[in-house]
């Protein structure tokens, strides 16, 4: 068990440690005398004066206790009330630190006159001071008062009207035999001790002699051992000089009878070696060899053994009345033998102990298995197979390094990590035959119900927020976080090649091999840009908590473990050419955007080909320093939310009118608001098919239009055809993809135009008839009188939609991509429009029609050429011939107007 | 920034040669003209930014206290303060008066290129080769930026500040407009990257320094070459248009070139105004 590893713990500390050195820090400098301060117990500050000049500063600046100083009192003293005399004790100016224990009067706790005994002798004091009358000197009394004891305690009264009398010991009377008895048995309890004198030994063996049966003893008197505390700063069994021995003659060298504790030679063996001095004067331990000491040679003690007997003599001292707190002579008569040891070494005031300290039994430790190996490992902490990014031969090193000596992990982790059928797949039980989810419980109608409802809540938040991943989150909440994690994890994840990654890529669930196909086929799907991978990929027979943590499971790993070049590529653009077609595969949906984008370039479109708008929320302290107000008031994000892109498309029109019609109150932004890109063109054309879902998300892009500006009012009049033309023409050209049409498109502009313009009314109307759209009164009248003709155009119109996406593209189209921020656009419109505005309004609005639908035709053409790989030289002369006119025009006006601001 | 009407006028390029101003300065990286055109700032290699009388071509002052050499600069509406950036990283603010630093800012991660003070000189805009345009407040005691704008993918190249409005060049082929009463940017692809600065007068005009010792002036609109002003045999570092009037001013190599519309009475007018 000497691991190591193990040494640390082993160690107990006592203690705070002091604080680490800081290398870097600096060292603390002492501070300074004029920052030192002094505060007394309450508080305050006192000034130093110096200390011959009284020390602190006292009461209040020197003066007195408070700020107004002395209150003087009001002497008031009349007939009826004499004022009291007022005798001012010194303590009446002490405060408080001068009655604290080191102030001039300390208060300590003392007995009180009460307790001790108030009687005097008064006899003895008569007698004293009829002497004292008599005496030679008048004042001897006074001698004598001081020579006078103490006065007995409360306790010696009660015992001497108890019958004590000085001398005697406390308790009841005793025979002589009982008290012999005993001696052996009881004797060790009872507390006192006599002191080693001579004198009551003889006495003992008086009592011995003379004991008369009748009689009864008071017990021996004993001295009480000596509690009080060592007050000098000697050491333990030092003894000062003692003056009453000073004056007695003494034999030098007496035998040392060790066994006869009461020797006195003895005791000065033990206790008062410096005293051995053959003269008289003043000897003790304390100073060595003092003044009147005329040799120091003994200094150093030499014993010799002349002085020791050499002879083991039994000699019974005494009684054995002494308890544990005998003398060390009486005791040590027990224990001769152990004693001898500790002859010289026993201290005053200590006795051996009588009983001797039982012994701790200490057990061996046990034998030790011979295979046994002192080595401990540590499991490490954590997972292996949770790491990200680690290599699987890394993982493999890392687990096989837990040690030899660690059994092999059971295939399938703790009883916790199985789910119930695994569990009972171990157990080998069948399977329960029941229902696999509550719903099955319930009516088939409720059913129903229940799932309608279910799935009326799932697609709402999924439209509002329009998240690529919380499309498809089929039944059960999806948490925001998690809904996040999931983007984030489907970008990650889109890029990579499914043929590298499948075959390398690191296997989190390995453990589980049902799991970790799930996780696979989740894998797939985010490569393939599946929205709905993760819904697809879980276990129906699971139950809804599993799938849910199994849910969250996958999307943390996936975005632990996603390919490095994704996570790079979001910092840096992709070259140009890309060198090596099969290590970097960009997802479908960009690669389309690059392609047109890129074609656009080629063809020198600029413009709204080439452009992107994205939400971007500057920081609030810039919108106040450009004196510009936060456009997104609730907002705390700042810069751009998310990675985000947005296309123009059809819906970037369509939702002008609307957003014009009620100009909601600006909203803080939704949580939903962050997202909506990434939808391709197929996608949102899709979206047409579903018209209630589109008037749902327009409904929200009103109350989330908050920028409706003044000369939107103004223009409300306009009927915005131009936009309607946008979805026809978009919608013609496609149908016309034999292209024959749109050279007749762009010549025969209004005849086709005004057709246009009523299939949008009409498509138009259908989609948000039932949200409170009013178009302006004009288009309505417009519309009405088209209708007959429309619903013909109508049906006409429906098949030239994209054929229904498979149910994945579907699932992402109905809930992503809304398209919530079509503000920009709307506004430069309007602002376009505002610089135009002293032109014929008809003529404007004639002429902005037909730019834009050249825009839209633009975009489809290159669209269209994107995917009609072989490109058609008639469609780019037929594209160029439409380019040039519109740029020309643009650039002219561009010249002939000089905008507002510049650029 | 009020500009006047346009004229009836076709506009007229400035063709000659009006003065050339030795900086002694080094190589000037950038020559500016500050509000009104009365005076222009030249970024020398030598760590330094000079300001000169344009009429006159004196030197009026000189601004020391970069690291490394001066990329760029800015003068406020009100002429008080002019804004640095150099290859060290920081952008300065100065205090024209009196020639002293009133605010070193750092925090840039690579040379700053281009530097602008938005319309009341409250915030300084300033874009690096580290791909970041940073916002920096001059009115607070804040050295922190207000806000990194970190959307472009490569070095930012150029940067201009117009009302609410900011348009950035990088290098990453892209423009970026942001615009911060509508909380949105928008990006631009563009098919390739002026290799030099390039400016505009009156809108009519877009002119451009070429590194064969030009300046190439095309038409707006039209997108056709309307002149080719030979300015020397080196490269045209930078150049700026005057603000209101026909002066185009060039940096080649460490000197500072001042052309006009007319030979004698436009720079006559120039003292004028």
């Amino acid at each position: 068990m000497a691991a190591g590893g193990d040494s640390d713990e082993d160690f107990v500390s006592f203690g705070t440690p002091l604080e680490p050195l800081e290398e870097d820090e600096p060292l603390k400098r002492p501070v300074p005398l004029h920052e030192q301060t002094v505060k007394d117990e309450k508080g305050r500050y006192q000034r130093f004066h110096g200390a011959f000049t009284g020390g602190f500063s006292a009461g209040y600046f020197n003066t007195v206790g408070s700020k107004e100083g002395w209150s003087p009192a009001t002497f008031v003293s009349s007939r009826q009330q004499k004022a009291e005399k007022h005798h001012a004790r010194p303590e009446d100016f002490m405060d408080e630190e001068d009655f604290s224990e080191h102030g001039i009067a300390p208060r300590e706790i003392t007995t009180s006159q009460e307790f001790s005994s108030s009687r005097r002798d008064e006899a003895a004091e008569k007698a004293r001071a009829v002497s004292a009358q008599a005496a030679l000197i008048p004042g001897d009394t006074l001698l004598e008062e001081l020579i006078t004891p103490a006065r007995s305690s409360v306790g010696i009264d009660l015992l001497t009207k108890m019958g004590w009398k000085e001398g005697q010991g406390i308790g009841p009377r005793l025979k002589r035999k009982p008290r012999r008895q005993l001696k052996d048995g009881g004797s060790r309890k009872s507390s006192y001790v006599l002191p080693p004198t001579g004198s009551e030994e003889s006495e003992d063996e008086d009592d011995e002699e003379f004991a008369p049966e009748n009689v009864t003893f008071a017990p021996k008197d004993v001295t009480p051992v000596d509690f009080t505390p060592r007050l000098g700063v000697q050491g333990l069994g030092y003894r000062g000089l003692d003056p009453g021995r000073a004056l007695l003659g003494r034999a030098a060298d007496e035998h040392v009878n060790l066994f006869r504790p009461q020797s006195e030679t003895r005791s000065r063996l033990f206790g008062e070696r410096g005293r051995s001095s053959r003269r008289a004067g003043v000897a003790g331990q304390a100073f060595g060899v003092g003044a009147l000491e005329d040799e120091d040679e003994d200094v150093y003690h030499r014993d010799s053994m002349s002085r020791y007997d050499t002879v083991l003599g039994e000699e019974e001292p005494g009684d054995g009345l002494y308890g544990w707190t005998a003398p060390e002579q009486y005791t040590r008569r027990r224990e001769r033998n152990k004693d001898a040891a500790y002859l010289g070494k026993i201290l005053e005031g200590f006795t051996l102990a009588q009983n001797p300290l039982e012994e701790k039994t200490i057990f061996p430790p046990p034998t030790l298995p011979r295979d046994y190996r002192p080595v401990h490992y540590f499991r490490p902490k954590v997972d292996v197979t949770r790491l990200s990014g680690v290599s699987s031969a890394l993982a493999e090193a890392l687990k096989t390094s837990k040690g030899h000596m660690v059994p092999e992990e059971p295939q399938q982790g703790g009883r916790h990590q199985l789910d119930s059928g695994q569990r009972g797949a171990l157990l080998g039980e069948d399977v329960l035959k029941g229902p696999a989810s509550v719903l099955d419980l319930l009516r088939p109608d409720d059913r129903q119900r229940l799932l309608s409802l279910r799935n009326a809540s799932a697609h709402k938040p999924c439209r509002s927020d329009s998240q690529d991943s919380s499309q498809a989150p089929g039944p059960g909440p999806v948490l925001p976080a998690s809904g996040l994690q999931q983007q984030e994890a489907l970008a990650a994840w889109r890029g990579s090649s499914s043929s590298s990654s499948s075959s390398q890529s690191f296997k989190p669930f390995e453990k589980n091999p049902s799991k970790q196909a799930r996780y696979e086929l989740y894998l797939g799907g985010l490569r393939q840009g599946d929205t709905g991978a993760l819904e697809q990929s879980l276990d129906p027979s699971m139950t809804e908590w599993e799938r849910s943590r199994e849910r969250d499971e996958f999307v943390r790993a996936s975005i632990l473990y996603r390919p490095s070049s994704s996570s790079l590529s979001s910092r840096f653009t992709r070259g140009e050419l890309q060198e090596d077609e099969d290590a970097v595969e960009v997802s479908r949906d960009q690669e389309g955007e690059r392609d047109a984008k890129q074609a656009a370039v080629q063809m020198k479109m600029f413009g709204k080909l080439t452009r992107e708008t994205l939400e971007w929320h500057p920081d609030r302290l810039l919108c106040k320093r450009f004196n510009v107000p936060d456009p997104y008031p609730g907002s705390s994000v700042v810069g751009l939310p998310k990675v985000k892109r947005d296309k123009f498309s059809v819906f970037n029109f369509l939702t002008v009118p609307e957003s014009r019609e009620t100009a909601a109150p600006p909203q803080p932004l939704e949580p939903g608001k962050k997202s909506r890109w990434d939808v391709s063109e197929q996608e949102k054309e899709k979206k047409d098919e579903d018209p209630p879902s589109q008037a749902v998300s327009e409904g929200e892009e009103q109350s989330s239009d908050k920028k409706a500006e003044e000369e939107e009012e103004e223009e409300e009049q306009r009927p915005p055809m131009d936009l309607f033309k946008a979805i026809f023409a978009s919608s013609s050209s496609e149908k016309s993809s034999s292209s024959s049409e749109g050279e007749s498109d762009g010549e025969e502009g209004d005849a086709k135009e005004e057709e246009g313009r009523k299939e949008a009314v009409k498509l138009f109307s259908v989609a948000a008839s039932s949200s409170s759209s009013a178009v302006t009164s004009s288009l309505h009248s417009e519309a009405a009188g088209s209708s007959q003709k429309s619903a013909q155009d109508e049906e006409e119109f429906g098949p030239k939609l994209p054929p229904p996406l498979p149910p994945a593209a579907a699932a992402a189209a109905r809930g992503g991509a809304a398209p919530r921020y079509l503000l920009p656009e709307e506004e430069k419109t309007s602002r376009r429009s505002k610089e135009k505005k002293h032109k014929n309004k008809k003529q404007q609005k004639h002429k902005k029609e037909k730019k834009k639908k050249k825009h839209k035709k633009h975009k489809h053409k290159g669209k269209r050429k994107k995917e009609a790989s072989g490109s058609s030289s008639e469609d780019s002369k037929e594209d160029e011939d439409d380019v040039q006119p519109s740029t020309d025009e643009l650039l002219r006006r561009l010249k002939s107007i000089r905008p507002p601001q510049i650029w | 920034m009020a500009f006047p009407q346009a004229k009836p006028q076709p506009p007229q390029l400035p063709q000659h040669l009006l003065r050339t101003i030795d900086c002694h300065q080094g190589a000037v990286r950038a020559v500016r003209f500050n509000v009104d055109g009365n005076y222009l700032l030249s970024c020398g290699s030598d760590k330094s930014l000079k300001l000169w009388s344009v009429g006159r071509g004196t030197l009026l002052k000189t601004y020391s206290g970069h690291g490394y050499e001066v990329l760029d600069a800015d003068s406020s509406y009100d002429s008080s303060q002019v804004c640095s950036c150099s290859s060290d990283k920081t952008v300065i603010l100065w205090d024209v008066a009196t020639g002293q630093v009133s605010r070193k800012l750092r925090g840039h991660a690579g040379k700053v290129n281009c530097v602008q003070f938005n319309e009341e000189a409250s915030v300084i805009l300033s874009g690096s080769i580290d791909g970041t345009v940073r916002c920096w407040d001059t009115r607070s005691r804040k050295y922190q930026p207000i806000q990194v704008l970190d959307e472009a993918r490569d070095s930012i190249s150029s940067l201009k500040v117009a009302q609410h409005e900011l348009l950035t060049g990088s290098v990453d082929g892209r423009v970026r407009r942001y615009d911060l009463r509508m909380g949105q940017y928008t990006g631009h692809k563009m098919k390739g990257y002026k290799l030099d600065c390039c400016l505009s007068n009156k809108d009519t005009h877009v002119l451009s320094c070429s590194e064969d010792g030009h300046v190439y002036c095309w038409d707006l609109v039209e997108g056709s070459l309307s002149l080719k002003l030979p300015v020397g045999k080196a490269v045209v570092q930078s150049l700026s248009f005057h603000p209101i009037e026909t002066c185009l001013l060039t940096a080649m190599e460490g000197r500072v070139q001042v052309w006009g519309a007319q030979p004698e009475e436009a720079e006559d007018d120039t003292l004028a105004t």
